[in-house]
């Protein structure tokens, strides 16, 4: 770390104008990415931009589409009503994220921004059909959020925009969805793979329409046509579920790290995309599973 | 580039120059000099740098000081009454879920918000609250029991 300036603002106005092209300047919100990145070589910029006092960026509108403003809290998202009911999946991932501390300081916006590909709310995103709104001096402009990550930390936005918004369409009658993760431990954990889905039925409870995505399984977040296929047509029974776990190993394109290595993060892969979309397709009948997925493994859990 | 600013933690405003890289930890043991809250992995991992800002648990490792500037932090320190111990400290000593005490801090004031919310939790949802702070003496059970007894004791 070095000799930074820093700048707290209450407009997104203040904080493009301090931003400027964005060569040496960033934004912060609640800090958790960018504070340990920087602990870890990646130095802070000449100028630090504190933008968590724009209170006009923590809108949470869940009635017709779900409208988040970019700091928007993993705490206040798990725990919204609406997003609970009617984006189950956003629930699921907002609820996993670090600790209560984190889920106190983390922000949807920061979240995106950051691009990791083992991000817990970028499947949900992804299987919800989001996009989110880029604000420079230049005015808005919309990104669909599977465009929006290129790589590993990287995304489409130019220096000097700023995220402000993330939309998520309102979803059709009979839609569930779900986001489930392998972990080692609950707090504080990155995914060794994620799995998210959303599915639609129809009238005679045949899955309609579905959406997979695989977490920590490629350079970004991504979807699974494979996993999606396999799953489309059916009553989601048996054999189309081992058909979604085969789809889903064979789309993963994992790495070997200090967390997993290669094969078993493909073998899980499919397991842990199969029971994203059992559970998607058991919410998109109205039946009640808890959030988040993700079972607790621990003594009186009873799961 | 020190940046005059001033901090309220436990109530008590303290005016301070700081750099604009300076975590809220080392502002509140270096420039304030409460040094109850600890820094243990200075990675967001262990939690034993656990303050409240305006109420709610957060890492203050990894909290840039000058972003908590209008905020309210509590600290450790702010959790007794003089030297009156909380019911949830003293619950701590009774149950021996302090060892070496050095995560006590940061598990006192995750506990502690967790009972401001939840004055009657279940063991898993203390187990729960508890998962952002490591512990590598006691194994968990006896703090657990201690934040169960001093939620019996206030409800």
């Amino acid at each position: 770390m070095g000799d930074v300036a820093f700048h707290t603002v209450t407009t997104v106005d203040e904080a493009l104008a301090l931003l400027g092209d964005g060569s040496d300047a960033r934004v912060v919100a609640g800090g958790s990415d960018l504070i340990v990145q920087a602990r870890h070589g990646k130095s802070l910029p000449g100028t630090v931009i504190a933008i968590h006092r724009i209170d006009a960026l923590r809108s949470l509108t869940s009635s017709g589409d779900l409208v988040v403003g970019a700091l928007t809290s993993h705490a206040t998202l798990c725990a919204d009503a609406g997003v609970r009911s009617n984006w189950t999946a956003i629930a699921d991932a907002s609820a996993l994220v670090g600790s209560h501390a984190t889920r106190n300081v983390g922000t949807l916006g920061g979240n995106v921004m950051n691009a990791s590909p083992a991000m817990e709310t970028g499947g949900p995103l992804i299987v919800l059909g989001a996009s989110v709104t880029l604000r420079s001096a230049a005015g808005d402009r919309e990104v669909a959020i599977e465009e929006l990550w290129t790589g590993p930390g990287k995304t489409s936005a130019k220096p000097g925009e700023i995220c402000v918004a993330v939309t998520v369409p309102a979803q059709p009658a009979l839609t569930g969805s779900a986001y489930v993760r392998l972990e080692y431990r609950r707090a504080m954990e990155i995914a060794i793979v994620g799995a998210s889905a959303c599915i639609t039925l129809d009238d005679d409870g045949n899955v309609a329409a579905a959406k997979v995505a695989l977490t920590a399984l490629a350079p970004t977040i991504i979807r699974s046509p494979a996993a999606e296929a396999a799953i489309i047509g059916t009553d989601g029974n048996d054999e189309a579920l081992k058909a979604v776990t085969a789809g889903a190993s064979a789309d993963a394109k994992p790495i070997s790290d200090l967390r997993a290595n290669e094969d078993y993060r493909r073998a899980m892969a499919g397991v842990i995309a199969k029971r994203a979309v059992a559970v998607a397709a058991q919410r998109a009948r109205g039946e009640e599973f808890p959030i988040p997925a993700t079972p607790v493994f621990m003594k009186g859990s009873g799961q | 580039m020190k940046h005059a600013a001033t901090l309220t933690v436990n109530g008590m405003a303290y005016p301070v120059e700081l750099e604009g890289d300076t975590t809220l930890v080392r502002a509140i043991r270096d420039d304030i000099g409460l040094t109850g809250t600890k820094e243990g992995c200075d990675d967001c991992e262990c939690g034993a740098c656990m303050v409240m800002i305006d109420g709610r648990p957060v890492n203050s490792c990894t909290y840039l000081a000058l972003q908590a500037i209008g905020s309210e932090i509590t600290t450790v320190e702010g959790l007794a009454d003089g030297e009156t111990l909380s019911n949830l400290q003293s619950a701590f000593l009774d149950q021996g879920g302090v060892q070496c005490g050095f995560c006590t801090p940061g598990m006192l004031v995750s506990a502690h918000a967790l009972l401001r919310e939840n004055a009657d939790p279940t063991e898993e949802e203390v187990r729960l609250a508890l998962g952002g702070n490591l512990c590598r003496c006691t194994g968990y059970t006896k703090i657990a029991s201690a934040v169960m007894k001093a939620a019996k004791a206030s409800v």
